[in-house]
């Protein structure tokens, strides 16, 4: 390789944060505009999301919905990927393409049967609707990460488990688990860091009532541009990297993304 | 899933997350397709039947002129998204491994950020009072910052700001998975590295990349705000005109009717790209 191709990743990449730059620094303005480079420095902005009522409630309805839907995407994943990895068959190979399919369809389309689906049961518009739809939304990742993680595991391990006379209940407690662990933190942060920013299904299952980030920037775009919206995107860049970064610190990000072949 | 020696679960395990998804993944389709074909009430919502008026919608030229835009610009996207990533990949496995899970943070980073935010940042940096409009002008090149946006060409840069990371993620694993050797044979062979790149890994690659095309259509198909924030009214992909029918025009089972062409465009395009795909075992 020459020195052509890091040049170009590089350039690539410059390219890549240049919005947000501008946005961290059009979120750095003291005066109600966008500026950019940013006039008066100051962190104004940052304060107003933690103290305006309007901002506030979005804020805590996006946290709560992700931690909730997180875990309840986890909870269906780990059953999931278990009951695929050891037995497989068909019932395995379809249940993982169903939990698979959300996430490779145009979301639009998985939005749409959510709103249809709460309509029916007299559900549109609740808390509960939009976290369980996000659930279903994301098992995806949990559910790939798991699965990543039971497939490491040394069969010899299992077998001396139950050689040693240990149930099966015990065997799963014990030394399945434990190994898949890191896995399901990963799905979870996955998850977690993708409902934050998740928009199409939040609205229309329950854009309304219940308002997340997103829908609460997208709804004042209309009304006018304040850096608000910039401390907003800096908080979600600031989230993702770290969680990313985490992930990629504790576990093997490569591994993770489908990689075989990597250099030390 | 080759471990038959080891039934550890208890075989109902499977029945939790089954019956999790049929009521909640595969029901709210079933509905969606009962009212694709039920009847609309003006101004109010649908009664339940069966008639194929909007369905019969989907054969006019309003119609048409949305599919028509929606795919042009989505194979657009995913034209340039997987020129630009294709040699980005290649450089990127390359790395060590410190290095390549620092880009894999940034590329998940930026894969993660909501529609919302890449808009909003795009059209910061587009406008009049931030970023180029400004640098262009500093320069000398324009007279007067301008402002490059709602345009086809903002919506096209957010398009593939959204499907660029997506596009290196889908190839990442194949293009690990090649043999670094099979470059270097070809540079002792005297290659220069374009050309060994042109000649060797790209056919090498050819149906991975052919996938990734099609998954990166299918996903920039599936943007539903850049068209609205970025570009103007007739820029508005299928995506949009089903929310503002199901939302707005209050016409669910047109908006269902669109959603289940879509679906289907998208079934078979994802299956295409899978079955593509799986060919790729012979290199390595």
């Amino acid at each position: 390789m020459t020195r052509l191709g890091p040049l170009y990743l590089i350039v690539i990449l410059a390219l890549l944060m240049a919005p947000l730059v501008v946005v961290t620094g059009v979120s750095l303005n003291s005066a109600q505009s966008l500026r950019f480079p940013p006039q008066d420095l100051s962190l104004r902005w940052y304060g107003a999301l933690f103290q305006q009522a309007d901002w506030l409630g979005p804020l805590r309805n996006s946290v709560l919905i992700a931690a909730l839907a997180s875990l309840l995407a986890v909870a269906v994943a780990l059953p999931l990927a278990l009951h695929v990895w050891a037995r497989g068959g068909w019932l395995g190979r379809a249940l993982y393409t169903l939990g698979v399919a959300p996430f490779m369809l145009p979301p639009v389309i998985t939005a749409l049967g959510f709103l249809v689906f709460w309509v029916s049961l007299g559900m549109y518009g609740q808390f509960s609707a939009t976290v369980i739809s996000h659930a279903v939304f994301l098992v995806t990742l949990p559910l790939v990460t798991i699965s990543l993680g039971l497939q490491a595991i040394d069969p010899a391990l299992i077998e001396a488990a139950r050689v040693m006379g240990a149930t099966r209940g015990k065997v799963l407690r014990t030394v399945v688990l434990p190994l898949v662990l890191p896995y399901m933190i990963s799905g979870y942060a996955f998850a977690f860091v993708l409902s934050l920013n998740e928009y199409i299904i939040a609205y229309m299952v329950a854009g309304f009532t219940v308002e997340t980030l997103p829908i609460k920037i997208f709804n004042s775009l209309r009304y006018g541009y304040t850096p608000i919206m910039g401390v907003v995107s800096v908080l979600f860049v600031v989230i993702a990297v770290v969680v990313f970064c985490l992930i990629g610190r504790f576990g093997n990000l490569p591994r993770l993304l489908g990689a075989e072949r990597i250099r030390d | 899933m080759k471990a038959v020696q080891q039934k550890i679960t208890p075989g109902w395990l499977g029945a939790i997350p089954a019956a999790w998804l049929a009521v909640l993944f595969l029901i709210p389709f079933a509905i969606m397709l009962s009212v694709s074909v039920a009847h609309r009430v003006p101004g109010g919502f649908f009664e339940p039947g069966f008639e194929l008026t909007s369905y019969a919608r989907l054969f006019t030229p309003f119609f048409g002129r949305i599919l028509l835009t929606s795919v042009l610009v989505a194979a657009g996207a995913a034209l340039i998204c997987v020129a630009l990533a294709f040699p980005f990949t290649v450089v990127l496995t390359g790395l060590r491994r410190r290095a390549q899970t620092l880009v894999l943070v940034v590329l998940l980073a930026v894969l993660s950020l909501s529609e919302v935010i890449i808009g909003f940042s795009l059209s910061t940096l587009l406008s009049r009072t931030a970023g180029v409009g400004n640098l262009l002008a500093w320069i000398g090149l324009t007279e007067a910052p301008q402002a490059y946006t709602p345009s086809l060409f903002a919506l096209m840069a957010g398009l593939c700001y959204l499907g660029f990371p997506y596009a290196v993620l889908v190839l990442y694993p194949p293009v690990s998975r090649l043999d670094p050797e099979l470059g270097e044979a070809a540079r002792i062979m005297g290659a220069s590295p374009l050309r060994a790149f042109v000649t060797v890994t790209m056919p090498v690659l050819r149906a991975p990349l052919a996938g990734a095309l099609i998954l990166v259509f299918v996903f920039t198909l599936g943007a539903y705000l850049l068209p609205q924030l970025l570009g103007r009214p007739r820029h508005w992909t299928l995506s949009v005109h089903i929310t503002d029918q199901a939302i707005f025009q209050s016409n669910l089972p047109f908006a269902a009717a669109m959603a289940v062409l879509l679906l289907l465009v998208a079934l078979a395009m994802v299956g295409l790209a899978l079955l593509l795909g799986r060919e790729k075992g012979t290199p390595a």
